[in-house]
C-alpha cells in the first residue's frame, strides 16, 4: 500500500511539471497504457486471494482516480492555454476604423418639406403636385388675380409666352385639385417656384408648400388654431404667434402670420386666409355650401429658421460640405 | 407710404408713441417697415443770429464771428461755412452740445482764433436734407430756442408697406383716418378757406373718354410768383414723407398729394393752346416727358393734350414742353379722376413708376377732387400770390364710381370668422366708424354703403375681413376645425419617391437641388436632338433654358465641388425635365425624373482596402438596386446606348418591358472638360413613371429539397453581351434553375483573338424532389445546347 500511495505521489508530481500535451501524453501511457503502471496492477490483482482482491481493488481504484483526474485536469488546462494563445495571436486594434461606406443625406429643403408635410398629414391633408409650367389661368385668372395686377408683369414672372409661365405660387394647384374634386378637401402641395429675383435673400427658384382645406363649416377660427397649432410643432417651441391684416387676391380675410424670433423681432412666415369665394366659384365649388381656408409658406424661410442656415444661395450651390451638415 | 408721425398727430390727436403707433396699425394691416427719427439725436442746439463776421486772419475761407444766442452775451465761433454772413439766423451748438456721432462741443482754438461753439448745418445735425453750408434760419426764427423744438424734431418718420388693396392709406388723411377708428379718437379734417375767385378766365376742356376720366377739374391762376421761397414747414413735411422740395408749385402739388391723396399737375397756361381733351394716344404721337425722354406714346395710354398735341401723359407724368419753368406766371392746375383701369399698368409699360401713377392706378377717393383742388388753390396763392379763377369742372356723372350698397347678413360673419365671436352690435361700430354707412335691417341683416375712399370694398366678405381686421386678429380665438373624415386613398403598389431616395441616400448619395433652367448652350451640347422650351427673358444667360435632362444641372454641381477641392462625389436630384411635346397639356411634357452622378472616388480612403476610382458597374449596381426596388427587376434590360453626352463605349438605354426609360454612362470627355469636371464622372437618368410602382409580394413555399450548384466556362466571342448569355440559362428549364451567376470573365491568348470565356454559376433545385445526378446533367447540357446555338458557345476545356 505504502508503494501505491510513492507511486501517486510520484505520478501527480510528474503532472504538475507537465508543460505540453505531449509530455502529459507520455505520463498517461506510464501509467495506462498498455504496459502502463496502473494496467499492471489491474492485471496483478487477479492473482491475489479472493478475500484479498476488494479491498486491493480499492485502493488501486481510488490511486488510479486520483491520477486519472489529475491527468485530465491537466490535459484540459493545456488545451486551454493553447487556445487562448492562438486566439490572442489574432488580436486586432479595434480602435482602427471599420471598412463603412459614408452613407449620404437628404437635402435640407426635402427635410424640411417632409417635416412640413408629415405634421399635416396627420390631419389628413393629401399631398398632391402640379405643374410647374402652369398657365396664367391657373397661376392668375383663377386665383382672381385681375388682368392688370403687378404681380402679373415681366417683372415678376417668368413668361414663355402670354399664356404660360413658370408658376409664381403654388397656389394654382388649389384650382385643379378643386377642379378635379368636390369638398371636403384637404391638400398639401409643394413645390418649386419661380421668380425672376436674384440676389442676396431672393432666389430665382424656390420651394412654397401651400395648404387648402374646404368643407362646410370652416371658420377664420380654424384657420388660426390650424397654422398656430402647425408652428408651435414645426419649431417645436412655445413661439409667440401673430396674425396680421394683409391682402391676397385669393382670400378674404388674408393673414400674414408673424413668429417672434430669439430677438425680439417679429418674422413673417406664411400667408394665409379664408378662399375668396369667386376663387371657389373659379373652381366649381359652391361657395354657399362650402368655405374653407388656404395658406402658403416659404419652405426656404422655414428650413433657415430651423437650420440657422443664414445665406438663402447655399441650397441651391450645392456644395457637398453644406449638404453633408443635414444627417 | 413715408409718412411724419407729428403730422398724423395733427389730425387725430393720440398721445400714443410713434412705436405704439406703428404696432396699433401694423397689427390693422397696415404693416410698419421701419421708423426713423427726423433728426439726429443732439442737445444744447439753438437759435442764434451772426452778430459779426469776419474773415480769420490765418485762413482763406474761415470765418470769426461774434453769435447772440438770446443769453445777453456773444459767443465767440470760428465757421468755416460759405454761406455764413453777418445778420443769419444760424442753428448754433453750445459748448456743452453732443452732435450725432459723438461729437462733443468744447471751447476750442482755430488757427489761434477761439471759437466756443458750433453753426451747424442739417448733415451736422443728422437731418437728410439738401442745402449747402450752414442752415440758414427764417428772420422770425426766435433767439435762444432750442432748435428741437424749433423744427419739431422729435418726430419719427414711419415707413408702412401698404397692401394693393388699400390705396385710400396713400395720404395722411388715410392713415390718421385708420388711426382715429383704431383709437376711437375724433379726426380733425384739415381747415382752410377756399380762395376766392378772381378771373373770369376759362378753358375749355372736353372728356372724350368719359370712362376713363369721367372728372376733371381745371383751374387757371394768373400772376404767380414760381420763384417764392416754398415755406420751411412745408419744406419739412415734404421731406418727412420722403420728398424733395422742388419749386412752390410742384411742392403745393405734392403737399397736397401726400395730405389728402389726391395727385395734381399744373401745365403752364401759356404753353396751352386751345381746348384741353383728356383722351387717348393717338398713333404715333409722342411726348417729351418731365425727366427729358421722349417717349413714342401707346394707344392704350390717356393723355391730356391740347389742339396741338399730347401735354402730358394723364396721371402719370407731366410734358416738358407744357410744364411749369422759371418764367411760369399763370398756370392751369389739374386735379382729376381716373379710372384705375385707365391707368393701371401704363407707367410700367414706359418704365416710369411716379408718386401720382402709384396713387391713380391703385384708386384715388373719387369723391376728394373738389377739397383737393381748393386745397391746392388756397396755399398756391399763399405762397406765390397772384389770383385765380373758378373751378372749371368737366364731369360725366354716370361714369364715376358710385356707392357699393352691399347686403351683410350676420350668419355670414359668424360663418367666415366664427360662431358668434363678433356680435352685430360690433359689426355695426366698426363699420360705421369705418366710414362704412351701415344699418341694421332686422333678423342679422346689415345694408352697409361703401365711402368714396375705399374702392375695394365691393362685396360681404370685403366688410366681412374689415370687421375682423378691426375686431383684431389675435382677438378671435384660435380653434380645432370639425371637418368630415375621410381617409386618403393609398396603395401597397405605389413606390414611393421617398423609398428610391432613402435607397440612394443609404448607398452614400447626397441629395441636390439645382435651377430648372440651364445653360442652353451647354445642354445642346449633351441633348442636340431636343429642342429646350427657352426662356424669352431669362434672369442670366447661363440659365436661359428649361432642362430636358437633370443631367446638366447635376454636372454644374459636380464641377462646382470640384472648384472647392470636393472631388469625390455621389450626387442625385429629383425633379422635373420639361420636353416640348405636343401631345401634353401646354405643349410641354414635364416629366417626373430621377438622377444621379458619381465621380473620384468609389468608396472613402480606408486601411485595409485598396483605392480605387468608381466605374460603369459601380453606377449601374446602384441604379439596379433601384429597378430591384419595383420587384420587376427582369423587365428592365440595358442596351447599348446613343446618349451624344456620355461615352460611346460606356453608355446604356434603360429599357421597360423594351420602352427607353432611362440611360446610364460615363459623362463623354468633350462635355466634362465644357463642364470643368476634374475626373471621369458617371451618371444615370429614369423616369419616375418607370419606378413608381411595385409588386404586392406574394408568398412562394420555399422547397425543402436539396440545391445543386453547377458551373460552367463557355467561350463565346467578344461582340457576345454578357447580359444575352445570362438571361438565355435563365430561360433554359426555368423551373429548375433558380439562379444563374456570372462569376468570372476572361480573355486571354489562349482563348484566341476576339474571345471571351464567360463563367457562369448555376443553383438549381426542384420544388418537389430532390434532383437526380441525371436531371442535372440533362439540364446543364441543354443550356450548353442553347448557347452553342445562340451564341455558338463552346465549353471551355
Amino acid at each position: 500500500m505504502e508503494q501505491l500511495d510513492n507511486v501517486v505521489d510520484k505520478a501527480l508530481k510528474e503532472i504538475a511539471a507537465a508543460a505540453t500535451d505531449a509530455a502529459a501524453e507520455e505520463i498517461r501511457l506510464n501509467y495506462f497504457g498498455k504496459n502502463g503502471f496502473f494496467t499492471e496492477q489491474m492485471k496483478s490483482l487477479g492473482r491475489l486471494p479472493p478475500e484479498e482482491k476488494p479491498k486491493a481493488g480499492a485502493a488501486i481504484n481510488k490511486a488510479r482516480q486520483a491520477v486519472m483526474t489529475a491527468l485530465t485536469e491537466k490535459k484540459k488546462s493545456i488545451a486551454d492555454e493553447e487556445l487562448n494563445r492562438k486566439l490572442m495571436s489574432e488580436k486586432v486594434d479595434v480602435t482602427l476604423p471599420g471598412r463603412n461606406t459614408d452613407s449620404g443625406n437628404l437635402h435640407p429643403v426635402t427635410r424640411t418639406i417632409a417635416r412640413i408635410t408629415e405634421l399635416f398629414s396627420g390631419m389628413g391633408f393629401e399631398v398632391v403636385e402640379g405643374p410647374e409650367i402652369e398657365d396664367t389661368y391657373h397661376n392668375f385668372d383663377a386665383l382672381n388675380i385681375p388682368g392688370n395686377h403687378p404681380a402679373r408683369s415681366e417683372h415678376d414672372t417668368f413668361y414663355f409666352n402670354p399664356n404660360l409661365v413658370l408658376r409664381t405660387q403654388t397656389s394654382g394647384v388649389q384650382i385643379r385639385v378643386m377642379e378635379k374634386k368636390q369638398p371636403p378637401i384637404r391638400m398639401i402641395s409643394p413645390g418649386r417656384v419661380y421668380r425672376p429675383d436674384y440676389d442676396m435673400t431672393h432666389s430665382p427658384m424656390f420651394h412654397q408648400v401651400e395648404g387648402l382645406l374646404i368643407d362646410r363649416n370652416i371658420h377664420f377660427t380654424d384657420l388660426k388654431g390650424v397654422l398656430h397649432q402647425f408652428l408651435l410643432n414645426f419649431f417645436e417651441e412655445d413661439l409667440e404667434v401673430r396674425f396680421r391684416p394683409s391682402f391676397f387676391p385669393f382670400t378674404e380675410p388674408s393673414a400674414e402670420v408673424d413668429v417672434k424670433g430669439k430677438n425680439g423681432k417679429w418674422l413673417e412666415v406664411l400667408g394665409c386666409g379664408m378662399v375668396h369665394p369667386q376663387v371657389l366659384k373659379s373652381a366649381g365649388v359652391d361657395p354657399r355650401q362650402y368655405c374653407g381656408f388656404a395658406f402658403g409658406l416659404g419652405v426656404e424661410r422655414f428650413a433657415m429658421l430651423r437650420y440657422g442656415v443664414n445665406d438663402l444661395r447655399a441650397f441651391f450651390e450645392n456644395d457637398v460640405r453644406f449638404l453633408k451638415q443635414f444627417r | 407710404m413715408k409718412f411724419s408721425k407729428a403730422w398724423i398727430d395733427e389730425l387725430v390727436e393720440t398721445g400714443l408713441s410713434a412705436q405704439e403707433l406703428s404696432d396699433l396699425i401694423t397689427m390693422a394691416g397696415l404693416e410698419v417697415d421701419t421708423i426713423e427719427k427726423a433728426a439726429g439725436d443732439f442737445t444744447h442746439v439753438v437759435v442764434g443770429q451772426v452778430a459779426e463776421c469776419e474773415d480769420h486772419p490765418n485762413s482763406d475761407h474761415l470765418h470769426v464771428t461774434k453769435v447772440d444766442v438770446g443769453s445777453g452775451e456773444l459767443l465767440d465761433i470760428v465757421c468755416g461755412a460759405a454761406n455764413c454772413r453777418k445778420g443769419l439766423k444760424v442753428c448754433v451748438a453750445l459748448v456743452g452740445a453732443e452732435l450725432p456721432g459723438d461729437f462733443r462741443i468744447r471751447p476750442a482754438k482755430l488757427r489761434g482764433v477761439p471759437s466756443n461753439g458750433m453753426l451747424c448745418s442739417y448733415k451736422e445735425l443728422g437731418v437728410d436734407f439738401p442745402s449747402e453750408g450752414i442752415i440758414e434760419l427764417p428772420e422770425d426764427a426766435p433767439l435762444g430756442m432750442d432748435v428741437r423744438k424749433y423744427f419739431d424734431w422729435d418726430d419719427s418718420l414711419v415707413e408702412v408697406d401698404l397692401t394693393a388693396n388699400r390705396a385710400d392709406c396713400l395720404s395722411i388723411l388715410g392713415i390718421a383716418r385708420e388711426v382715429a377708428v383704431l383709437t376711437g379718437r375724433k379726426l380733425e379734417m384739415p381747415s382752410f378757406a377756399a380762395p376766392v375767385a378772381a378771373l373770369s378766365d376759362r378753358v375749355e376742356i372736353v372728356l372724350d373718354d368719359p370712362a376713363a376720366c369721367p372728372r376733371y377739374f381745371g383751374r387757371v391762376f394768373r400772376g404767380l410768383d414760381v420763384k417764392a421761397e416754398t415755406p420751411r414747414w412745408m419744406k419739412e413735411k415734404l421731406r418727412r414723407c420722403g420728398l424733395r422740395s422742388v419749386d412752390p408749385v410742384v411742392d403745393v402739388t405734392n403737399y397736397v398729394m401726400l395730405e389728402l391723396g389726391q395727385p395734381l399737375h399744373a401745365f403752364d397756361l401759356s404753353k396751352i393752346s386751345g381746348a384741353v381733351h383728356v383722351r387717348f394716344a393717338r398713333n404715333g404721337e409722342k411726348l417729351k416727358v418731365l425727366s427729358g425722354q421722349e417717349l413714342d406714346l401707346r394707344p392704350s395710354t390717356l393723355v391730356i393734350a391740347d389742339e396741338k398735341g399730347p401735354l402730358a401723359m394723364a396721371g402719370i407724368y407731366g410734358g416738358l414742353e407744357s410744364g411749369v419753368s422759371g418764367e411760369t406766371t399763370d398756370i392751369l392746375l389739374e386735379c382729376a379722376w381716373f379710372s384705375p383701369d385707365a391707368i393701371k399698368g401704363e407707367a410700367r409699360e414706359y418704365g416710369l413708376a411716379t408718386d401720382a401713377s402709384h396713387r391713380n392706378e391703385r384708386g384715388i377717393d373719387y369723391e376728394i377732387q373738389e377739397l383737393a383742388c381748393q386745397r391746392a388753390s388756397q396755399l398756391l396763392l399763399e405762397i406765390c400770390g397772384g389770383s385765380c379763377g373758378e373751378i372749371i369742372r368737366a364731369e360725366s356723372p354716370s361714369h364715376l364710381p358710385s356707392p357699393r350698397e352691399i347686403t351683410l347678413d350676420m350668419s355670414l360673419v359668424h360663418r367666415v370668422i366664427g360662431e358668434n365671436i363678433v356680435t352685430e352690435e360690433r359689426t355695426l361700430e366698426i363699420l360705421n366708424a369705418l366710414g362704412i354707412r351701415t344699418e341694421s335691417r332686422g333678423n342679422g341683416v346689415l345694408a352697409a354703403r361703401s365711402p368714396s375712399w375705399r374702392i375695394d370694398i365691393a362685396i360681404a366678405e370685403d366688410l366681412i375681413e374689415e370687421v375682423a381686421r378691426i375686431y383684431g386678429y389675435n382677438n378671435i380665438p384660435n380653434a380645432a376645425p370639425i371637418a368630415s373624415l375621410d381617409m386618403p386613398r393609398s396603395s401597397m403598389r405605389d413606390l414611393s419617391l421617398d423609398r428610391l431616395k432613402s435607397m440612394l441616400v443609404a448607398r452614400g448619395y447626397n441629395e441636390v437641388i439645382t435651377y430648372s433652367f440651364v445653360d442652353q448652350g451647354k445642354m445642346a451640347a449633351m441633348f442636340p436632338d431636343i429642342k429646350p422650351v427657352v426662356i424669352p427673358k431669362p434672369i442670366t444667360a447661363d440659365m436661359d433654358a428649361m432642362r430636358v435632362s437633370l443631367l446638366p444641372g447635376l454636372l454644374q454641381v459636380v464641377s462646382f465641388n470640384n472648384a472647392r477641392q470636393q472631388n469625390s462625389l455621389k450626387i442625385f436630384e429629383s425633379g422635373l425635365r420639361f420636353v416640348p411635346d405636343a401631345d401634353a397639356e401646354n405643349g410641354i411634357a414635364q416629366i417626373k425624373t430621377l438622377a444621379g452622378a458619381i465621380s473620384g472616388l468609389a468608396s472613402p480612403e480606408q486601411w485595409g482596402q485598396p483605392s480605387r476610382n468608381v466605374d460603369f458597374f459601380d453606377i449601374k449596381g446602384d441604379l439596379e438596386t433601384l429597378l430591384a426596388l419595383t420587384g420587376c427587376g427582369d423587365r428592365f434590360s440595358f442596351v447599348q446606348g446613343a446618349s451624344e453626352a456620355l461615352h460611346p463605349g460606356q453608355r446604356a438605354d434603360v429599357l421597360f418591358d423594351g420602352r427607353k426609360v432611362g440611360c446610364v454612362g460615363l459623362v463623354h470627355p468633350n462635355v466634362q472638360k465644357k463642364y470643368g469636371i476634374k475626373f471621369r464622372t458617371f451618371v444615370f437618368e429614369i423616369d419616375l413613371s418607370a419606378v413608381s410602382s411595385t409588386l404586392v409580394p406574394e408568398y412562394r413555399e420555399i422547397s425543402k429539397f436539396p440545391s445543386n450548384r453547377r458551373d460552367i466556362a463557355v467561350v463565346v466571342d467578344d461582340s457576345v453581351p454578357a447580359g444575352a448569355v445570362l438571361d438565355a440559362v435563365k430561360i433554359v428549364s426555368s423551373n429548375l434553375i433558380r439562379s444563374a451567376t456570372l462569376f468570372d470573365l476572361f480573355s486571354g491568348e489562349s482563348l484566341g483573338e476576339g474571345r471571351k470565356s464567360l463563367a457562369i454559376s448555376m443553383q438549381l433545385q426542384d420544388q418537389n424532389a430532390t434532383l437526380s445526378e441525371a436531371e442535372i446533367s440533362s439540364a446543364v447540357s441543354s443550356v450548353l445546347e442553347v448557347l452553342k446555338e445562340k451564341f455558338n458557345a463552346v465549353l471551355r476545356d
